[in-house]
């Protein structure tokens, strides 16, 4: 067998993709197709689903895989490094929120506590967009920063903490047990998952990890694309809620991750990562939590209206990032960095 | 075999009040309780898995006084908020000590 390999300079790739290009080589990518054939699966009214333990599963499987090979890599970044992005990571963290939250009462006047319940949402992160994000500047030919997974698990908990609070705040119930939903969001399988695999990673280093490789790294775009599928279904599902949520949340699902994206893509070139890396950081700050963040707020804020949360986190903000969003991160990336 | 009439508390609620109801039961005084995993929908407009998970079912046989305490508990807390129902039953139970 014959294979020929035409390598061309990393940087006459990037500068020859056009935005249009990177939009099209994202729509083609098997996990936005698997995704629409998910929404597709739903608008048809099939039957399709997966179950919820293979969901459960393939979760488990992805973010501890995320966490494992960010730790084995971590191992070997120098501190000084991941310094500067990390507080890169957590002043987003604090600042989405309160951007997210102060666009909903002034210019869609919602009621405070449905504000602070979507600001949590907006201002801690999604782990599918991060991968997403991180399989996609891959393909175009960048090569981010290997301790971005750690990024991820400091940004998931900070604006849960700043949504709620300001939701606390906002009713008045400021003798509220917050620590102990925090603890449930420290406590729960996606910081568990990362930041447990982040650690695992770091101790056993590259030579312990050698022997489970193929299992994380080998199959781990196969399940992602299979999440994909399922994501596109829950997403299609809430689609006939947009007609109860209304106009200002659709367009706020839209225009807020692109604000976040310019922001994290911003502040990650600042602390000095590469385009690709700065990329992924917009994404991550663009995107919403639709796991960790919906119980939390649901015990929390119980009067906050959970159709606004959910629908805007799930059905309008993930699917944007992931078929236009990244490309637009990437290409805010690319315009700072020079 | 003798009989002893209780009281059968039935609640249905949202996954997310899964822990805080079972602490809850068991402070008023309920000796034990059974959980199952349900699908519904309600009047209050969602489903009751709008947070992902399935909704639950809790089982609570008890004593009149103790069923009472529950309910208006169920009552005072969550109604308000939350996607939950709760009805009593009167039952006959078996080794009916077990209870009170």
């Amino acid at each position: 067998m014959v294979i020929q390999v035409t390598i061309l300079p990393q940087a006459d790739i990037i500068s020859a993709m056009s935005t249009a290009d990177l939009l099209q080589a994202n729509l083609l990518s098997p996990y936005v197709l698997a995704f629409g054939l998910g929404v597709l699966a739903k608008l048809l009214r099939s039957d399709l689903a997966l179950p919820k333990d293979v969901y459960t599963g393939l979760s488990i499987y992805l973010l501890f895989a995320l966490g494992l090979k960010g730790g084995v890599e971590l191992s070997e970044a120098p501190f000084g490094e991941i310094f500067l992005p990390a507080v890169a990571t957590l002043a987003l963290g604090v600042v989405t929120p309160v951007v997210a939250y102060a666009v909903l009462r002034r210019l869609g006047r919602l009621r405070p506590v449905d504000a602070a319940a979507i600001a949590a949402h907006y201002g801690s992160v999604s782990a599918v967009t991060f991968i997403a994000a991180q399989t996609f500047v891959r393909a175009v030919g960048e090569t981010p920063e290997p301790y971005l997974a750690t990024l991820l698990a400091l940004l998931e908990s900070p604006g849960i903490a700043v949504g709620l609070g300001l939701g606390l705040l906002a009713t008045r119930r400021a003798d509220h047990p917050v620590g102990g939903v925090m603890r449930e969001v420290f406590t729960g399988r996606t910081m568990l998952l990362l930041v447990g695999g982040l650690i695992v990673g770091a101790l056993t280093g590259k030579s312990g990890y050698e022997p489970i490789q193929p299992f994380y790294e080998g199959m781990f775009r196969g399940a992602l694309t299979l999440f994909l599928l399922e994501m596109g279904l829950l997403a299609a599902e809430r689609l006939s809620d947009l007609k109860r949520t209304g106009p200002f949340l659709v367009a706020f699902g839209v225009m807020i991750p692109v604000v976040h994206g310019a922001l994290g893509a911003w502040a990650g070139t600042l602390a000095g990562l590469s385009p690709g890396g700065a990329a992924v950081l917009g994404a991550m700050a663009a995107s919403a939590s639709y796991i960790a963040a919906p119980p939390a707020v649901r015990m929390t804020l119980p009067e906050a209206n959970p159709t606004y949360y959910l629908t805007a986190s799930l059905a309008i903000t993930f699917p944007f990032n992931l078929v236009a969003g990244i490309p637009l991160y990437y290409w805010f990336a690319r315009l700072f960095a020079e | 075999m003798a009989l002893t009439p209780l009281r059968l508390v039935t609640i249905v609620a949202e996954p997310v009040l899964e822990s805080r109801l079972v602490r809850d039961l068991k402070a008023l005084g309920a000796s034990g309780w059974t959980l199952t995993e349900s699908r519904g929908e309600g009047s209050r407009g969602m489903r009751a898995s709008d947070v992902p998970g399935e909704g639950i079912r809790l089982e609570v046989v008890a004593s009149p006084e103790t069923a009472d305490r529950i309910v208006a508990h169920v009552a005072e807390h969550y109604f308000p908020n939350y996607a939950v129902i709760a009805w009593v039953c009167e039952v006959q139970v078996v080794r009916g000590e077990k209870y009170v």
